[in-house]
């Protein structure tokens, strides 16, 4: 009884102590739950509206709870709905995006690690300058190359062209792929490179058996650096191609300003989600791998 | 037939001259070590006999071939980096097997090569594991083996044990001088570690400041350091070094030096006898274990030179008790048998092995 007491006495200050943490993690974990859902309102205003009919959107306002449910929008805006003249919904441009990101992607990733590669473990006279005029790249804004761009696949013939826009963007994107690459290739020890090298391996051996082997955490976060930049990209999309040849950001736009002067609000809701749905699948299915790969640097 | 010649190598980054002149000849099947102070060179030294550091004069023939320009797969070597290099997403088998392969040695030839070396090294049971399943003693053995399964002219090893605990550095030094007794192969060890070179080394080169100061047998690199560096370099607890003055007693050559109490000490020198001009001033080179406590039986014996010294600290490690003592302004220590050691503030009557002393002479720095 009396050790009772004694503990309670003593269990004084950790109650408050305890009291205090308990309700900095009320205050923690009720902003955080505040700004999530100022964060999520909008995805789920654009879910709900998909679904919605348009007269119950009409009549409610974009913001409100859904009192209809219905499927049609969304066949709509892949397969039927008229943009800019043409009566095919976003499938069009929605495999001319896939067309234009996947090999840019693969192609930039694939070339910034060789460029990587190269720059931390081939050094040569000049190669750090090298290094330094790629970054430039990196703090560049896209607009200045807009009109050179422009000029250029004209004269090569690949103007308003899905091949026109593969270019661009791999070209773009080298920077950021080199720069990734080549710093996270600088922390795998040199040793075991000059290893390498006498065990009788060469250039490209060293790189697909001892480099490759250890990429993939920083794979992962170029691929998906670059798979959701390039999809996202709308500027060159509008600028360099236009009609049929556009992706599907560019075609977005022209969905919410062109044609009628009915607002469907459904079918744009609809065709908004289809634009956004890869980059959203690559976060959920990579997103673990990209905060680990960003922030993983050195190789054990 | 020698199997790695050096002839005048140097090697700049730069303006800054890391090599400056090394000359280096190894027979067929000697252990040689590299040892010196960090940023002596001797890591440089052994990369470019390795090919992974360019040579900027100089000539490096490894067996009957001049090597200045042949890339580091062509140079019929093998390497075991401090590090251990190992490649860590490759299982022990797979390092291995990657030199092998890289070079195309048949199928049949690699497996037995593999099982012949994890039998060696007693590596078997580690073959399927990844370099980070494994500890430190185990690394350092596969990095041996990756190193073993070819059958290279030359191996390198760069300060292979310095990454293991004491305990382990021992064991695996043993290991490595079985290793070598069994395989026969010409070695070039780089090390920072005296111990380490005097016990495997069949020669040393002891290197300072680019430039090979001795290169010899363990034995005469310890008896008879060719400078002052070397004596310090050598050895541990170091030698000490005694400002002298050289004299004669009863016509004999002596060395004379100041101790504590005002009065001074006279030895007499009792190795070689060069022209030695009384008045010179000397550097006299006495190794700790070369002092002992005075007693009545070693008066008897030749080389004995004797003086007392006040003790000022003893440091018993268990087989030896170490002393410092005080000659004037120096001190000096010294390494008993426990039964003779002395005590605190003692003051010591000290026997002095003359045999062994060195004299250097102080402006050269040089063994006189």
């Amino acid at each position: 009884m009396a050790d009772a007491v004694l503990e309670q006495t003593v269990d004084h200050e950790a109650a408050v102590a305890g009291r205090r943490r308990f309700w900095s993690r009320v205050l923690i974990y009720g902003l955080l739950a505040i700004f999530s859902l100022v964060y999520i309102v909008p995805l789920f205003v654009v879910v709900f509206n998909s679904f919605r009919d348009l007269p119950e959107i009409s009549r409610n306002g974009l913001i409100a709870i859904p009192q209809s449910f219905r499927l049609d929008a969304w066949p709509q805006a892949w397969d039927t709905y008229c943009i800019g003249g043409a009566c095919e919904g976003m499938k069009r441009y929605f495999f001319n995006s896939l067309m234009m990101t996947i090999p840019a992607t693969i192609i930039s990733t694939a070339l910034g690690m060789i460029n990587g590669y190269i720059l931390s473990k081939w050094r040569f006279r000049g190669s750090e300058v090298l290094f330094t005029c790629m970054l430039l790249g990196v703090f560049m804004p896209g607009q200045i190359s807009l009109l050179p761009w422009a000029f250029l696949l004209g004269k090569i013939g690949l103007n308003n062209s899905v091949y026109g826009l593969i270019l661009v963007h791999v070209i773009q994107g080298l920077s950021f792929t080199t720069l990734f690459c080549r710093n996270y290739y600088v922390n795998i020890p040199d040793d075991l490179i000059k290893a390498a090298r006498i065990d009788g391996a060469g250039f490209w051996r060293i790189f697909w058996k001892i480099v490759l082997p250890l990429s993939p955490p920083i794979l992962i976060v170029t691929v998906i650096w670059q798979f959701t930049g390039i999809w996202n990209e709308y500027l060159f999309g509008v600028v360099l191609n236009s009609g049929a040849q556009q992706p599907i950001t560019a075609a977005l736009v022209a969905l919410s300003t062109g044609g009628t002067n009915v607002r469907v609000f459904d079918v744009m809701s609809a065709a908004v989600l289809i634009g956004a749905l890869p980059p959203l699948l690559v976060y959920f299915f990579g997103g673990k791998y990209f905060v680990r790969g960003l922030t993983q640097g050195a190789i054990k | 037939m020698s199997s790695l010649t050096i002839r005048n190598l140097r090697k700049n980054f730069g303006a800054v001259e890391v090599l400056k002149g090394i000359d280096l000849e190894a027979r067929a099947g000697e252990f040689i070590a590299l040892v010196g102070p960090s940023g002596c060179g001797k890591s440089t030294l052994l990369a470019m006999i390795a090919g992974l550091e360019s040579v900027t004069s100089g000539e490096i023939w490894i067996g009957d071939r001049l090597v200045n320009s042949v890339a580091p797969k062509d140079r019929d070597i093998a390497m075991v980096f401090q590090s251990y290099a190992l490649y860590p997403t490759m299982t022990v088998r797979e390092n291995m097997l990657f030199g092998m392969e890289s070079r195309g040695v048949p199928k049949p030839q690699q497996q037995e090569a593999i099982a012949r070396v994890a039998a060696l090294l007693q590596i078997e049971a580690l073959l399927n594991r990844k370099p980070g399943q494994l500890s430190g003693g185990q690394r350092q053995r596969v990095a041996m083996g990756r190193a073993l399964v070819r059958d290279p002219l030359l191996f390198l090893f760069d300060e292979p044990l310095s990454n293991l605990d004491a305990k382990l550095r021992v064991d695996m030094r043993t290991e490595i001088k079985k290793l070598h007794h069994r395989v026969g192969k010409t070695t070039i060890y780089v090390t920072h570690d005296q111990v380490e070179a005097m016990t495997l080394a069949s020669r040393i080169a002891v290197m300072h400041q680019g430039e090979v100061q001795q290169f010899d047998e363990p034995e005469v690199v310890y008896n008879r350091p060719a400078n002052i560096f070397v004596a310090g370099f050598m050895g541990s607890p170091a030698m000490n070094f005694i400002a002298a003055e050289l004299t004669t007693i009863d016509g004999k050559p002596a060395v004379t030096f100041p101790l504590a109490n005002g009065r001074t000490a006279a030895l007499a020198l009792h190795n070689g006898a060069a022209d030695r001009a009384s008045g010179k001033q000397v550097v006299l080179g006495i190794r700790p274990e070369h002092l002992s406590r005075h007693n009545p039986e070693l008066a008897g014996k030749g080389g004995i030179a004797t003086l007392t010294a006040p003790v000022e600290v003893v440091e018993p490690t268990g087989a030896e008790t170490m002393a410092v003592m005080r000659f004037g302004e120096l001190e000096v220590v010294g390494r008993f048998a426990p039964a003779e050691a002395p005590r605190m503030g003692e003051d010591m009557p000290l026997a002095v092995d003359m045999t062994h002393a060195c004299l250097f002479d102080p402006a050269t720095q040089r063994l006189i």
